[in-house]
């Protein structure tokens, strides 16, 4: 570039160094329109939404409240209104998708439980639903599938029930929660009559046992020990009290399907039989959820998990 | 940078005078097909039993476009991709033949800015009253005059964006819903931002949304051939030895003019006159060429009237215009490039028109549950339960039969719901499905096959490959 091209920038006048001079280039308008428009912009935003802070107060904004419908700590429903904020908008919105949800929830409220899974659509919203109904309440014990833990909470979607696996009886198990406990037989029994008595528990399920000790124990099983009174004299169990049918392979408190060796099973039984159960507790839902969300639960854990009776 | 200094350059504004001619009346005829279309397909009524009665509609609501007896669904999404695919290779393929022929008949800034000129023409009069009008301070005269123009183009805008919407929803309650305050807030919201856009494009921004804004015109010249077609100005004859002149005492008819040097061009400026885009086609191709023709009609005007031969300004390759003695023009097409594109256009139409007809009437997708992955029962029978998801893509009710194959048919616990079950018109069902196997069987059992029948086409059913999980023999450590 020769020296003597003129420079065609608009300066201030202003040269230093012989040739540095400061330029005065205008902004572009159409730069200049959209800060003006930030500017409109953000006077109609001051307006409108809470915006400036005043001593420990802030402006709240006009013409632009939220109303909706919450429920205080004792149950009442009261109306509010309030300047815009974003936990408000977001009970309104909740309030809009309660009331989306409330064509369905009244159905299933008019529909007879057993009828329930009859209905295409209901069976829909079913799945749906259920599925955070139960994700946000019974997953925390029966895991998100379902499958329960051994030493903790029931497998739902096997079609082994402890309090049985109809429709009422889930439904009534979750309305009114259940109490399972079984009593302890340290110090009622001697520890080797535990032994006899876990290794007839092993051979009902034809698990490795010794055969001449679960001779014994059956003797104990049907006579000292008392254990006909609540598992029957088949062994198979009561639902009316919760107690487990010890003849399937279906395990809830003595992990004995996760021990690989003879001994391991064996002890995981004695340790049931000499502390007793007392972990057995499900929670009473009846205060917590709404009947119909507790009819949705029962077709979900019925249907969809799939183990119902 | 312009001599005065100032950084950006003020847009030169462009008063077309009309012509008459062959590339005229092609353009005006596919303005009168393309507004044809635009405007009046979401109006054409069509039978469907599951939704509205619109030919054409893009139903966000129930996520289906009905495109007149073809049902698009979400799971289609890919037959935009290859639309998109082909659309480009289309426009690489023509670009290659004829230049800019998109730009200039077909696309809807040419198409709009097109109709806004015919109305500035309509209201203001031709060039020389446009530009008198423009000049002259504002009076009544000027306030009707421009003030119709630009009226008339908010009303043509506004009506664009309507009809936009209108592909939408169902247009004849969205017309009524729309004049009565009671169409959703989104609709006035998008009518509004695309009467405004369309306003802005075609009546305010014009020829620069083709130089400035659009990407197309700076990478024509990567999609130009020597032997691609653009109007050309034939430099030899139009300058000659001594440069164009235009017709004096003396050099009127061709013989005086090339006695004396001078080409055929008489510097009418005709050709600039009716350029969209103020291009003076005699400085040869330029970017903001968008090959509509009209100057090529404008020349051949002048030539008429002369009685000289027409072809000054023509369509032609670079390498015919440029070579000692030019040819007819013609379409080359014997080239790798119009080829490859030629070749990838019909491969991927084949694909897209393969890919519809073959479609089956209903979408199945089967996803297994995995938590747990199987499970025992008291039986000692291992279950595995699978989500059968169920898309009925036919325009009646369907009623569908799950069915297994390859394990034993009564494996198959469907539990409470029904087999075979109907699902309507364009629903769909997610259904719980039970698998249980004896022991033995699911430790052989790796796969199995689920077979989806509807009543209405039974000979060819779904058939969808799902795996069955077990504790497999060579799996468990235990064994």
């Amino acid at each position: 570039m020769s020296q003597e091209q003129k420079s065609t920038v608009q300066t201030t006048g202003h040269v230093w160094d012989d040739d540095l001079r400061e330029a005065t280039n205008p902004l572009p308008n159409w730069w200049l329109w959209t800060f003006y428009i930030t500017i409109i912009f953000a006077i109609v935003y001051w307006v409108l939404y809470p915006a400036w802070p005043i001593g420990k107060s802030f402006t709240k904004g006009m013409g632009n409240n939220i109303s909706y419908t919450a429920k205080t700590v004792d149950g009442k429903e009261v109306q509010k209104s309030t300047h815009w904020n974003m936990r408000a908008k977001l009970m309104a919105e909740m309030n809009e998708a309660q009331a989306a949800q409330q064509k369905y929830v009244a159905k299933v409220a008019a529909t007879p439980l057993a009828d329930v899974p009859k209905d295409a659509e209901l069976m829909q919203f079913v799945q749906s639903s259920g599925k955070t109904l139960f994700s946000d309440n019974c997953a925390a014990c029966h895991q998100a599938g379902g499958q329960g833990k051994v030493g903790m909470a029931p497998n739902l979607v096997d079609d082994s029930w402890i309090y049985g696996g109809s429709y009422e009886k889930i439904n009534e198990t979750i309305t009114n929660g259940r109490n399972g406990m079984m009593p302890a037989f340290h110090g009622v029994l001697t520890d080797e009559k535990i032994t006899q008595v876990a290794n007839y528990v092993l051979s009902l399920s034809g698990e490795p046992h010794n055969a001449e000790a679960a001779k014994a124990g059956d003797a104990i099983f049907h006579g000292e020990g008392g254990c006909l009174v609540c598992h029957g004299p088949d062994a198979k169990g009561n639902q009316d009290l919760g107690s487990a049918n010890l003849t399937d392979k279906i395990w809830l408190w003595a992990n004995v399907p996760a021990q690989s060796t003879p001994e391991g099973k064996l002890d995981e039984v004695r340790k049931v039989i000499t502390a007793g159960v007392s972990r057995g507790k499900m929670p009473t839902w009846g205060g917590r959820l709404s009947a119909e969300q507790i009819k949705v639960l029962t077709v979900y854990v019925h249907d969809v998990l799939g183990g119902g009776k | 940078m312009s001599e005065t200094g100032a950084l950006y350059q003020k847009r030169i504004p462009i008063y077309t005078r009309s012509v008459k001619g062959k590339f005229r009346n092609f353009k005006t005829g596919v303005l009168i097909l393309a507004f044809s279309i635009f405007f009046g397909l979401p109006w054409l009524p069509w039978h469907r039993s599951s939704a509205a009665a619109q030919a054409l509609m893009f139903d966000l609501e129930s996520r289906r476009f009905f495109i007149f007896d073809l049902v698009v669904y979400p799971q289609d999404i890919f037959w935009l991709a290859l639309l998109l695919f082909i659309a480009a290779a289309f426009l690489f393929f023509v670009t290659g033949l004829v230049g800019r022929a998109w730009c200039g008949y077909f696309c809807f800034q040419t198409l709009w800015l097109d109709c806004f000129m015919f109305i500035e023409h309509f209201f203001q009069g031709e060039r020389p009253a446009r530009m008198r009008l423009a000049k002259q301070s504002w009076n009544a005269e000027k306030i009707m005059k421009v003030g119709g123009s630009h009226l008339v183009m908010l009303l043509v805008s506004f009506w664009t964006g309507f009809t936009f919407i209108a592909y939408f929803t169902y247009a004849p309650d969205f017309f009524i819903n729309f004049f009565h305050g009671a169409a959703h807030p989104t609709a006035y919201f998008s009518v509004l931002t695309l009467t405004l856009t369309t306003y802005a494009a075609g009546g305010v921004a014009r020829e620069q949304i083709c130089t400035y804004i659009c990407p197309y015109a700076r990478f024509q010249s990567v999609m130009y051939e020597q032997d691609t077609l653009a109007p050309s100005y034939d430099l030899k004859r139009g300058e000659g030895a001594a440069g164009r002149v235009a017709p004096k005492a003396g050099i009127k008819t061709q013989e005086e003019r090339q006695s004396k040097g001078h080409g055929d061009c008489i510097d009418c400026g005709f050709c600039v006159q009716v350029c969209p885009t103020g291009v003076d086609i005699r400085k040869g191709l330029q970017y903001q060429c968008i090959s509509c023709g009209l100057c090529v009609d404008a020349c051949n005007t002048i030539m008429d009237s002369l009685g000289w031969k027409r072809g000054l300004i023509r369509y032609d390759s670079e390498r015919n215009v440029h070579s000692p003695a030019p040819a007819k023009p013609q379409l080359k097409w014997k080239n790798l490039k119009v080829i490859g594109y030629a070749t990838a256009l019909i491969v991927m139409s084949a694909a897209l028109v393969y890919n519809i007809g073959t479609r089956s009437d209903a979408e199945v997708r089967i996803s297994q549950v995995r938590q747990p992955l199987f499970i025992h029962l008291s039986d000692e029978k291992i279950r595995n339960r699978y989500e059968v998801h169920i898309v009925n893509k036919t325009e009646h009710d369907e009623s569908y039969t799950i069915k297994v194959h390859g394990i034993p048919e009564d494996a198959l616990n469907m539990g409470v719901e029904p087999n075979p079950m109907t699902i309507r018109a364009g629903k769909d069902r997610r259904v719980p499905v039970k698998v249980d196997l004896d022991e033995h069987l699911a430790e052989k059992t790796r796969e199995f096959d689920f077979v989806i029948v509807a009543k209405s086409n039974p000979e060819t059913p779904v058939v969808r490959s799902v795996h069955f999980n077990a504790e497999h023999q060579e799996n468990d450590e235990h064994h």
